[in-house]
Parts: structure tokens; sequence; C-alpha cells
């Protein structure tokens, strides 16, 4: 478990400030939601989390770690594993090849072992394989894990990405809208989900969602971004009725529909 | 096929191929001796292109990096063959790394143009090097021995290949079913997804391109011994091509895929031959129709096998639209 502070943070590209001096503390061990309308700076403060933008100005701290300017594998490699809002699977490998992603930086085999066969080397990919079964059993899936990740249903890539970020071994786990395009029994199931992993590894998890509903349930602090910047943070009933949030985030909704 | 099957058949085609000799006239075991020859090239060339996904028209160079290496060291220092193998190797292993660093930003079709370049850059260096020989390149490369024994003969040559390239087929098998191939398949898959799932995709690309060169300089140092003369026709534009074909034709990432295409576009040139002229139409217009009706290969890697026997297959489908290219910043704003 591990805190992450984001520290007057801002993104700017070209002209356009897609974040502006956004600072939030994540407690260890607690589900935060980030919330806003579409085009906010929701998926550029996770790309700036992990890794893949480096902020304009600001820190991000993983403990007591600057995150800035680290390689994203090398912030995966220090325990933040993310999922991605538009599906980003390994679409022609294995279910089970997916989840074993994860591990390659928690294991060290070289050429040599793997030309060899070594003993060292097929142990490390007995583990390899059961912490990657363990993940897919944890989410259901491991019946499906000689199956192509692309032919799967909808449903089971959103699952299947949430193992695969599992299989990290992370200490915050980022879910960028992982409720996107799922039903009902679905989304339900996903709550159970998300509160199983923070129990079961002991995670500190920080969620991009839109589902009102689904944030009521299971998040404990709310972040609220318009336009790049905070406009509310708290617990989900007060911020969810704060006039700003109001105003900025449904008044937005409804234009939309 | 099942496990039983497929050694069967493995077990099979050794037997043939080491029979091959006394079964078939000189002509022959020339064609089937530079089958060989490429079956080692493009298992090489398919750790870069068909496990890490990087396109290379340059392939060549590396070939060239081994003939050279073995051929020089040889000839003006008189080194003995077998230890020009290590040196050969380590050569090629930091070119590789030379020619793979510039293009590590770069996706598809720059990757294609930058590596072209530097498949030519090797060419032209050997054309116009002194120590290379110049245009007439290096000749008079002495014969390999082991122990009192001289590899002089048509057949030493076929059987010194046919043993690299079975060792090189092993292991592009174990470099492919390790974590290290994994990580090569997750980048060809999806660079950003497997940075983001701790995959540092820098050092994976460098060393599959390091893997890559380090396979085809083996193949150029055997070469180098084999012809006794080397010279940079051999390194052309249209080699490194047709090795490319030889791993797009079995199938990208497909070992026996890759061991067949190599055969088939060293062995159908020659069994066309009685209609002369006509025999790199018809080769041409094979290759077109084979990539309009089997875009994915002759024998394509199969991802969905796993160690259970029982389990619903799907059919693995790699159209080369699925790997088609996006802006870096749509990838990243997914
Ligand atoms: N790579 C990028 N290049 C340029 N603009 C970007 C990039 N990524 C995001 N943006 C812009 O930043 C703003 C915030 O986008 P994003 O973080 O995706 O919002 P959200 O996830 O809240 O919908 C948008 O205006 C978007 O167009
Ligand atoms: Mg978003």
């Amino acid at each position: 478990m591990s805190s992450l502070t984001v520290k007057n943070v801002t993104l700017k590209f070209g002209g356009l400030t897609a974040v502006h001096d956004l600072s939030f503390h994540i407690p260890a061990g607690s589900i935060t939601s980030i919330i806003g309308p579409n085009g906010a700076g929701k998926t550029s403060v996770f790309n700036m989390i992990t890794g893949f933008y480096r902020p304009t100005a600001g820190q991000i701290m993983l403990g007591n770690e600057n995150l800035v300017g680290k390689k994203p594998s090398q912030i995966t490699q220090r325990g933040l594993a993310r999922t991605f809002q538009n599906l980003r699977l390994f679409p022609n490998l294995t279910v089970l090849d997916n989840v074993k992603s994860g591990m390659h930086s928690r294991t060290k085999q070289t050429v040599w072992g793997a030309l060899w066969h070594t003993p060292a080397q097929k142990k490390e990919e007995r583990l390899i394989e059961e912490v990657a079964r363990d993940c897919l059993a944890f989410v259901g899936m491991d019946a499906s894990r000689y199956r192509i990740a692309k032919n799967l249903p909808y449903g089971e890539q959103r699952y299947l990405e949430i193992a695969r970020a599992l299989g990290t071994k992370p200490r915050v786990l980022l879910l960028d809208e992982p409720a996107a395009g799922l039903n009902y029994e679905e989304k339900e199931n996903l709550i159970e989900l998300i509160k199983r992993i923070r129990q079961k590894y002991e995670l500190t998890v920080l969620i991009i969602e839109h589902d009102m509903g689904l944030i009521h349930k299971i998040s404990e602090n709310v972040i609220v971004l318009d336009y790049g910047q905070k406009i509310a943070e708290g617990a989900p009933v007060e911020v969810l009725n704060h006039p700003r949030v109001v105003e900025a985030y449904l008044g937005k909704e409804e234009e939309a529909m | 096929m099942n496990p039983l099957g497929k050694k069967l058949s493995i077990i099979l085609s050794l037997v043939v191929a080491c029979c091959l000799p006394f079964l078939t006239n000189n002509y022959w075991l020339d064609v089937a001796t530079l089958a060989l020859f490429y079956i080692v090239l493009a298992q090489g060339l398919n750790v870069v292109v068909g496990f890490a996904g990087l396109l290379d028209l340059g392939y060549a160079a590396f070939f060239a990096v081994g003939a050279y290496t073995t051929g020089i060291l040889m000839t003006v220092y008189q080194w003995s063959f077998w230890l020009t193998l290590p040196v050969s190797m380590a050569i090629a292993a930091v070119v590789g790394v030379i020619i793979g660093a510039p293009t590590l930003r770069l996706r598809s079709d720059y990757l294609a143009i930058v590596t072209l370049g530097f498949g030519e850059i090797i060419r032209i260096l050997a054309i116009n090097l002194d120590i290379t020989g110049s245009a007439s390149g290096i000749y008079g490369i002495p014969r390999p021995s082991i122990g009192s024994y001289m590899l002089a003969g048509q057949m030493d040559f076929y059987y010194l290949i046919l043993i690299i390239a079975i060792l090189a087929v092993l292991a592009v098998k174990r470099l492919g079913s390790s974590r290290i191939g994994r990580a090569w398949m997750y980048i060809r898959e999806d660079e950003d997804a497997a940075e983001a799932m701790g995959i540092n995709r820098i050092k994976m690309k460098l060393l599959a391109y390091s893997i890559g060169a380090v396979i085809g300089s083996l193949g150029g140092s055997v070469f180098a011994v084999k012809m006794s003369a080397i010279a940079p026709l051999s390194f052309s534009f249209t080699q490194s091509i047709m090795i490319l074909l030889a791993v797009v034709l079995g199938g990208l990432g497909s070992i026996p895929g890759v061991v067949l295409g190599a055969v088939l576009v060293i062995a159908l040139p020659e069994l066309l031959r009685s209609v002369e002229d006509w025999r790199y139409l018809i080769f041409g217009v094979a290759l077109v129709a084979m990539m309009l009706f089997r875009p994915q290969g002759l024998w394509p890697a199969r991802y969905d096998t796993g160690k259970d026997s029982a389990h619903e297959a799907d059919t693995l489908r790699t159209e080369g639209s699925d790997r088609d290219v996006q802006l870096d910043s749509e990838k990243c704003n997914a």
C-alpha cells in the first residue's frame, strides 16, 4: 500500500492547458474516484502519473519518491498499474500470455536462461504462470486462459485488462473508466471486484468513472475536474451535490445529450 | 497438429535433412545448402520482424558483418575459423544496437526506410574500404578444420550449416517461449501497453536487433568459409528482401513457417528453371496471390496452444491492418 500525491501539476499541449495547477492526495488503501466532463483532463492525469506524459510543472509522489521523468515501465516496476480507457490488450495473444506480461518486471531471467532452459529459468516460468493464473482466477477468467484476447466478449476484455494490471503486483491501481460499455450486471460485478481487489491485494485504487451509481457505491473520496482544474473534493454525497459540480458536470452532460 | 504428430514430423524432416547428401546430386545439394543458409538468416530476421514487429529492410548487413569479420580475420590475421565466430557475433551484436538505436522511436514505414539506409551503408562501406577488399571483395579464405580434418567438400559444408540451422531454430524457439520472447510480442502487439506493463521497450527492442544480428552474422561467417570468397554483391538490398520474403511467406513469428518460407524462396525458382525466362514472373505472381489470399503466411504462428490439449481453439488471423500504426498521441490518449 502506498499513498499517491500530486503536487501543483500542470500539463500543456502547445497552447492548450489540459491540466492546470492540480494537487491532490490519495491516502494509502483508499478508493478514490476522479470525475469530470469529457475533455476535463482525467486521462491526462493518469498519463502523467504513469509516465506517458511528462507534466509541464509539478511533482507526482509515490510515497516519498518523485515519479516525474521516469519511464512508464519504471513507474510500473515501482508499483503502479493501470488500465486504459479504450482497451489496450495484446489482441493476438492468449488471455494467459496477456496476464503473464505483468510478471516481466518482477522476474529477471536473461537470454542465457532462455537458451539453456536452466533450472532457475524453469522455476521462474512456473512462477509467472502461477501468478498469472491466480490473477485470472481472481477475476473469474481462468477457464478462458487459452483463448485469444481479441475474440473475447467486450465485458471479459475489460476484466482481462484488470487481471493483467494485477499481474504486475501493484501497490496502486489506476482504472480509466473501467465500467464504460458494461451492462448493469457487469457493472455490479465490477463493483464487487474492485472491493475484493482492495481487500485481497491491499491496494490503493484510483478510478476515473462516469457512472454516478458506481461512484456512490465504491469511492470514499471523489475529486472533480473541470477544464483541467479541481473544482471539488470530498466524500461522494457532499461532492456530488456541490453546486459547482452539478453545474459543471451535469449541466454539460445534458448539453451533450 | 497433436504433440506426437509434431514430434514425428520434426524427426522425419531431420532424418531427410541428414540423408539428403546421399539422395541427390551436387546441384540439388547446393540448392539445399543455400536453403539452410536462408533458414538461419530468416530465423534471425524472424526475431526482429516476426517477434518484435520491427520491420527491417537491411538485414543482409548483418550477414555481411559476419562474412567480412570472418573473412578478414582469417585472411589478414590467419585466425582459426572457430575463433572468428565469437568475435563476429560480438561485433554483429554491437552493430545491431548501433543500427537499432536511432530507429527506436520510429514506427513501420519510417523504420523501413532507416533500416534500408543502414543496409546500404554497410554494403557501400564494403565496396569502398580497403580492408574489405573494395568491389572485388575478399578471396582465398582458408578452409576451416576440426582437429586434423579439413572441411572442404560440398557435403562438409552442408552438414556444418545444417548444424547451425538446427541451433538457430532451437535458439529462436526457446527465446520465443521465454519471458524475453513474450516481451517482444507484447511490444509488437501494443508498444504502449507493453511499456505500461513494465516492459522497457528500448531495452527489449535493442535486444531483438542484437539477437537477430548475431544469428545473421553466424550465417555470414559460415558463408565466408563455404564460398572461400565474398563480395559486396552477396549483401545487396535484394538479399535483404529475399530474407524478409522467406519470413513473410512462411508466417511472421512462426518458426516452422519461417523454415518452410526459407526453403520455398530458394527452391521455387530452381523448380521453375524448366520455364526459363518465365520463372521469376511466375514466382512473383505466386507471391502476389499468396499475399492476397493468405496474408498471414503459409504456416501462421499460433498463440493459442496451451499445455492442456483440450480447450477451445480460436484461429489466429494476423491481417496487416490489425497491426497498422496509429499516431502516438492517439494511442496515449486512449
Ligand atoms: N496527446 C495529446 N495532444 C494534444 N492534446 C491532448 C493530448 N491528450 C489530451 N489532450 C487534450 O487534453 C484535454 C484533456 O483530455 P483527456 O485527459 O483525455 O480528458 P478526459 O479523460 O477527462 O476526457 C482535451 O482537450 C484533449 O484534447
Ligand atoms: Mg478520458
